[in-house]
């Protein structure tokens, strides 16, 4: 137990009612709870991307990498690869991993890379002041589409079952305690876990009311059938006018990425050698 | 004869590069100093593909325009090249396929006679040349044993069939010295990132980068290295600075298109002081360009790629053991700087063959930073007089390793405090100060030629070797800065020392180097650019130089 102060002294800009505040309680009730049980949150990264998500890189005082917009998870992944003892979680946002950086959610998914991958899935771009994101819902009207817009959202959970995700949950942050033992369930699980959270925007959309009254928890549901949750990801498709269910939707064990690319440390006498010993096999 | 010059062609698919190894790797146990190009269209199938491999006394980087063995898979070898043929020169074909004067070899007979596949038919034509050229039957069994793992008592008995039925008709003299190993420009800046203590490549699939991402691959567990190929660059470039982040020497491969797409990863690992090389293989551009040819067309890119101003380091290595040599400094010095550095080949290094004498190669030591142990009172970004922080990995005890792409103070946190901006700016600008010293402690500019010298060739990267030569023969100097930034003032002006007329020598359209040199108040008097994808022959080059001296 190292004592660490979980919150660092950086002054808090999220706007008052944001939905971060509940994940970052939340993180930082985890990070607490894994140290009591006697792991060293020296081993803990967490890695950002850029966005109002993203200012949690500064709040919580572990070892962190502030990234780029949309590219969290190809620096998780490279941490995770480099040193496989390493706890590595993802905080991105939406506009984050659903567009700028869909390609890398999805192959680290396919991969099954065991990090824990948190989106704090507001469903509008905050700190660029007000567009509609991949999840936005139709016709919805924001700054770059005043009149509305002209496409239908995402539904993550699909993606992430299609991509191969091995744990695949949905919590809101209304729910704290629900949502508590969603990503800690994705980090005790051994392959890469997601959690599409359900937050509020003060700001630019404030849809608590559309979802509380819809929110339900998944408990007549065996996350061990994919085709079940593949059906229970459907009742809702981030538009329409339907019970939204919470919790843990599959869960599957399956060999990790980084349990099979595994690779044996060499000190550089090692590797000296073996350099001379190519050279030497090329006359 | 001392200068050798072969050259093999046939279709794309019959396997010309791995024919092209084994005749140099005849002329290397011949102890001959190589050379070969491998000039190959962008498809898979069909097409006209040849390489011409040349053999030398001394160390050697081009080719001439004309060679002395002419070995022809299909008749188009023999229409293309005829031109190009030495008096005297042997020419070894496929009797089957190729009408012809000169050796024909009956391939499909001697296979039929041996019960051996088509694809042994290569082994025939190279035992026919190994008889026209008057080497020793020894030498060709012990080659062959070296470099065939399958069928090699089948392969050999073709050779042998072919070797019995030629004459002799153009013998190659022999040195009688160990021949020395044979490195593409890739495979050396693979060995010299792994001298530097390369311990992950990261890298998505482009020609001429991908040799080298094939090479790491295949070597991967006897160079203990991790080997990741992603999705695109994107992730390339990211998931490498994750490892640089948990303290893992990485680097990554492409050429100018995939490194468009890192340059956000670029900018980056300035801004967060991460350490990571760029191997970026220039071919011929712009866009998709000319994919399986060369050019020079990125120094002024990598030189200025990624917003904002942060140091990098950039090295163009001229040949393989500078690509071996240059590949281990750069490593250690984006590690010793916490700075991104480049290694600048092209299409001819990248994918050329050279003899490496690793004698010849300085030795490179790893150096790895001392872990400090601050606990809690760690900062990444600790402030100092040389700007470079004690750097920590996550995992270090109690501490918190942050790093971030925002502004950030020394602990690694998010600040748009004017002070602090302008504190980190100096910080890091001041590790440029202490590069450009740093680099006084190595060869930065090689220079070489006649100390009275007016004129002088300028030039980098692998133009080297054709520069050489032709300089070396007109008495010329030649001047070849290695480092391209920081820029070697200091080293190139001492070069430089008492020349009146400097002809730069570049392999693209709007002489980049000249350029650079020009913004260092260096003046170029004479320009001699190429910029079609062919690399300069000794004689091509000599006859442009000639021109401009006259």
């Amino acid at each position: 137990m190292t004592g660490r102060t979980l919150i660092t002294d950086i002054q808090n800009t999220w706007c008052p009612g944001c939905g971060n505040f509940s994940i970052q309680h939340t993180l930082k009730n985890i990070l607490a709870d894994l140290e009591k049980e006697g792991r060293s949150l020296d081993d803990v990264v967490l890695v950002s991307g850029i966005g109002c998500h993203a200012k949690i890189a500064d709040y919580l005082n572990i070892n962190s990498f502030y990234s780029l917009h949309g590219r969290t998870i190809p620096v998780a992944t490279g941490i995770k690869l480099a040193n496989p003892r390493l706890t590595v979680i993802c905080c991105c946002g939406d506009g984050d991993c659903y567009a700028e950086g869909l390609d890398h959610l999805l192959f680290a998914a396919k991969r099954n890379l065991d990090i824990t991958v948190v989106v704090h899935n507001n469903r509008v771009y905050g700190l660029t002041t007000g567009q509609y994101t991949p999840t936005s819902p139709l016709g919805f009207r924001g700054k770059s589409t005043p009149l509305g817009t002209e496409e239908f959202p995402f539904n993550p959970l699909e993606l992430m079952l299609a991509s191969g995700a091995t744990y695949v949950a949905r919590g809101y942050t209304k729910k704290m305690d629900q949502l508590k033992s969603l990503i800690r369930g994705g980090i005790d699980h051994h392959g890469f876990s997601f959690i599409d959270t359900l937050q509020i925007c003060a700001t630019f959309f404030p849809a608590a009311d559309y979802y509380t009254p819809r929110v339900y928890d998944l408990a007549d549901h065996d996350p061990a059938r994919f085709m079940d949750a593949c059906t229970r990801a459907r009742e809702w498709d981030y538009n329409g006018d339907a019970k939204i269910p919470l919790g843990v939707f599959y869960r599957a064990r399956f060999p990790t990425f980084d349990d099979r690319m595994a690779q044996k440390e060499m000190d550089q006498d090692h590797r000296d050698a073996a350099v001379g010993a190519i050279l030497a096999s090329r006359t | 004869m001392n200068d050798v010059s072969v050259l093999i062609g046939g279709k794309a698919g019959d396997g010309i590069n791995s024919a092209g190894a084994m005749v140099a790797r005849l002329l290397g146990r011949m102890g001959y100093q190589i050379y070969l190009y491998f000039d190959y269209p962008s498809l898979i199938r069909g097409g006209h593909n040849f390489a011409v491999i040349r053999g030398a006394e001394t160390s050697i980087g081009t080719c001439h325009e004309n060679v002395d063995f002419l070995l022809a898979l299909n008749q188009e070898t023999v229409q293309r090249h005829r031109d190009q043929l030495n008096p005297g020169a042997s020419i070894v074909f496929n009797a089957d396929l190729v009408k012809g004067e000169g050796q024909g070899v009956p391939v499909t007979s001697i296979l039929h006679e041996e019960q051996a596949p088509a694809i042994m038919g290569n082994s025939a034509l190279i035992g026919g040349f190994a008889k026209s050229a008057g080497i020793p039957w020894e030498t060709v069994e012990s080659v062959f044993r070296s470099q065939i793992p399958r069928g090699i008592d089948q392969n050999l008995k073709v050779a042998r069939r072919a070797y019995d039925q030629l004459a002799t008709v153009n013998p190659i003299e022999s040195y009688n010295r160990p021949g020395l190993p044979l490195l593409s420009g890739n495979e050396a800046i693979g060995l010299g990132l792994a001298r530097g203590g390369l311990e992950a490549y990261v890298s998505y699939p482009m020609t001429p980068s991908s040799s080298l991402l094939h090479f790491l691959a295949e070597e991967k567990e006897k160079l203990g290295l991790t080997v990741v190929h992603p999705e695109n660059e994107i992730a390339v470039v990211l998931m490498a600075l994750g490892f640089a982040y948990a303290g893992k020497r990485s680097a990554v491969g492409t050429s100018g298109g995939g490194f468009c797409l890192m340059t956000e990863g670029l900018s980056l690992a300035g801004m967060a002081e991460l350490p990571l090389v760029f191997v970026v293989s220039q071919r011929t551009g712009p866009s998709t360009g000319l994919p399986t040819y060369t050019g020079q067309t990125e120094l002024q890119f990598v030189l200025h790629a990624g917003q904002g101003e942060f140091p990098r380091l950039i090295v163009a290595p001229g040949d393989a053991e500078e690509a071996l040599y240059w590949s281990a400094v750069a490593m250690n010095t984006a590690w010793k700087f916490q700075v991104p550095a480049f290694i600048l080949p092209d299409k001819t290094l990248s994918e050329g063959t050279y003899s490496v004498g690793n004698d010849r190669i300085p030795p490179v030591k790893r150096e790895d930073p001392v872990a400090v142990d601050l606990g809690y009172r760690y900062k990444r970004y600790a402030d100092n007089p040389t700007g470079i922080s004690p750097l920590e990995y996550p995992g270090a005890k109690d501490a918190a390793v942050k790093v971030n792409s925002y502004a950030h103070d020394d602990a690694g946190f998010t600040t748009e405090e004017a002070e602090m901006v302008d504190l980190m700016t100096r910080k890091r600008l001041r590790k440029w100060e202490g590069l450009i010293m740093e680099m006084e402690k190595y060869p930065v500019v090689n220079s070489s030629g006649p100390a009275g010298a007016r004129t002088a060739i300028l030039c980098w990267g692998s133009t080297k070797g054709a520069c050489r030569e032709v300089a070396g023969n007109l008495g010329l100097k030649l001047v070849q800065p290695v480092v391209l930034s920081p820029f070697p003032m200091t080293a190139l002006n001492a070069a430089l020392d008492g020349v009146k007329t400097v002809i730069c020598v570049e392999e693209n359209a709007t002489a980049q180097l000249a350029t650079l040199a020009g913004m260092h108040g260096i003046t170029i008097h004479k320009k001699i650019l190429k910029y079609d994808g062919r690399p300069f022959t000794y004689e091509s080059l000599l006859a442009r130089v000639q021109e401009a001296l006259s």
